[in-house]
């Protein structure tokens, strides 16, 4: 998912150094589902994995601003081009929340994102596949975003309130999103050929990233069971991954466009779609940093940041000299 | 209604703020700072929806069943009936700001004579519109005062970009065919300069930057005569719905 690196990195649950009988209250509170507030008392561990949630899929907006951002100047109509404009605004709007609701973890926005531009932080795999033609804008929106809705819908249940009341806004967006991106596969399925084989070229390359947003199996995810017990994370990976193959099948069968998935099979005794074997190989290129453009998106937010850098210092400087000015006003 | 001066008119409103509004749709995601991705994406969809209002009454008046989509994708770079200022490259940030700058002041001034107008649609889009110009004026002035004020290198940056893009100011404030074949409705644009000037003196006054000088006026745009610069823009926007004509996206 968009927070799929806490699956791979090293992790503690930390209660050791903390005090057992805050830790205890704490434990209840989340047990009874009450919200946990800045200045409330949290585990050092249970800050630490938050803020590499809350940051991860701050990033993951900010980048994904890149690869939809790809098709604004060439949008085919102006309706499309205005869609597609608004969307990247609203993930550039979800980025700024996301970093607001870690900064209330005492982390400011600066140090999260030179980790995003060190390259020591991570963000979701999905937004390092490149987007070819015009249906890759839809289907980002149709399965990028409908995979992130089945992760983020629980989220804003999650334990910590500013994460949890930045995810019901999140969540109202990216469904409405989701639909978009539908809708534009659906007018594609509906036009000329040319525009339906778009339609499947774009199925066929976002299925299997899509799939593995989710982050790797539950017999290989590592942060699982603590971050449920903190109900920082409330379904595992697989049960996620399964809700999101269910609900998106249908969804293309409806479009009459084939899941590039020889084995997908629905099984009447479960009631489920089984999917065939995940290439985690490819999966673990990409998180690696091996991606097809893992190196360009971040040259992108490194060139955008150094470019930028003259703008952001005549902000400051300019706030500053007019505070003195203030100041020798009041005196 | 072929020969009709508000369809021409009604174009050239519209291809103002499409062309500016593909302009700055190119910063979004590569702005200087998130909120700058959000505001520049803000005026982009002003505009566009600015040019999608005019475009839809250019098509009414003309009645022969043409839609937005045709104005913009489907004329070609001759027919285009912007100001050269709009199409001027992104160039950096100040250049950026500084084109917005003087293009809003410039139509807040057009809006809010065509508002007070005795055409009631170009009346109604330019009230509507007016809303937004505001802010336009307002997100672009402040930028510029922080840029002017701000460090050495960012007023020398500002600086260049006020001088760099003058000389597309006066294509603005001068009559060329359609502003005449529009008297009827529209304001003589130059009437509309001295409005602008208090706009732009009292902002580079703030922003410590000096007046530009610069005595070449290039024109042409408002009669289908580009720079460069706008084939480039149109084979950009254009190319993927000239690939499928007839297609419905």
């Amino acid at each position: 998912m968009y927070t799929q690196g806490l699956d791979q990195a090293g992790y503690d649950t930390g209660y050791a150094q903390d005090d057992a009988a805050l830790a205890q209250r704490f434990q209840a509170r989340v047990d009874a589902e009450d919200k946990i507030e800045p200045k409330d008392w949290m585990p050092d561990a249970y800050r630490r994995t938050l803020v590499r949630q809350i940051a991860q899929h701050a990033h993951s907006e900010i980048v994904g601003m890149l690869p939809e951002g790809n098709w604004i100047t060439r949008a085919p109509s102006l309706r499309r081009k205005a869609i597609l404009i608004a969307k990247v605004q609203d993930e550039g709007g979800h980025g700024a929340y996301l970093y607001s609701a870690a900064e209330t973890l005492g982390v400011a926005r600066e140090t999260l994102v030179d980790q995003l531009l060190s390259g020591a932080a991570k963000y979701s795999s999905i937004f390092n596949y490149p987007t070819l033609t015009w249906a890759d804008a839809g289907a980002i929106g149709w399965l990028v975003d409908g995979a992130a809705i089945m992760n983020q819908i629980p989220l804003c249940r999650c334990s910590y309130g500013p994460y949890a009341r930045a995810m019901v806004r999140i969540c109202r967006e990216e469904s409405f999103h989701q639909r978009q991106g539908y809708e534009l596969m659906l007018a594609l399925c509906r036009g000329t050929e040319a525009q339906k084989n778009m339609a499947q070229g774009a199925l066929n390359r976002w299925w299997w990233p899509a799939v593995m947003m989710f982050g790797p199996s539950d017999r290989d995810s590592k942060h699982t069971t603590q971050s449920q017990r903190w109900k920082i994370k409330r379904f595992t990976n697989d049960e996620l991954r399964q809700k999101f193959v269910d609900f998106t099948v249908p969804q293309a069968e409806f479009l009459g466009l084939t899941i590039p998935d020889p084995e997908l099979r629905f099984d009447a005794d479960t009631g489920h779609y089984e999917h065939g074997p995940i290439d985690w190989s490819e999966f673990d290129a990409v998180v690696k940093g091996n991606g097809p453009c893992n190196r360009e998106r971040l040259a992108a937010r490194r060139t955008a940041h150094e470019e930028g850098r003259w703008v952001r210092e005549a902000a400051a400087a300019h706030a500053a000299k007019q505070a003195l000015r203030r100041a020798a006003e009041a005196r | 209604m072929a020969n009709d001066p508000r369809f021409d008119y009604a174009l050239h409103l519209a291809d103002n703020a499409l062309v500016l509004a593909q302009r700055l749709g190119a910063w979004v995601g590569h702005a200087p700072e998130l909120e700058e991705d959000l505001g520049l994406a803000n005026l982009a969809l002003d505009l566009l929806g600015q040019a999608r209002l005019c475009y839809a009454y250019a098509a009414e008046i003309e009645g022969r069943g043409r839609t937005e989509d045709d104005f913009a994708y489907f004329r070609d770079e001759d027919e285009f009936r912007n100001c050269l200022l709009c199409e001027q490259p992104n160039g950096d940030f100040g250049h950026t700001i500084a084109r917005h700058f003087y293009f809003s002041a410039y139509q807040q001034a057009l809006y809010t004579a065509l508002a007070a107008g005795p055409d009631a649609r170009f009346a109604e889009i330019a009230a509507q519109g007016l809303r937004e110009t505001r802010y336009h004026v307002r997100y672009s002035a402040n930028w510029l005062v922080r840029l002017g004020d701000g460090t050495a290198e960012s007023h020398a940056r500002a600086q260049a970009a006020v001088d760099t893009l003058w000389p597309y100011v006066h294509e603005l404030f001068e009559s060329a065919a359609v502003d005449r074949a529009a008297s009827a409705f529209a304001p003589a644009p130059e009437s509309l300069r001295s409005a602008f000037e208090r706009t732009l003196e009292a902002t580079l006054a703030e922003a410590t930057l000096r007046m530009p000088s610069d005595d070449w006026q290039p024109r042409g745009g408002k009669d289908g005569r580009h720079s460069e610069h706008l084939s480039y823009l149109l084979a950009e926007m254009q190319s993927l719905a000239r690939a499928h004509p007839g297609a419905r996206w």
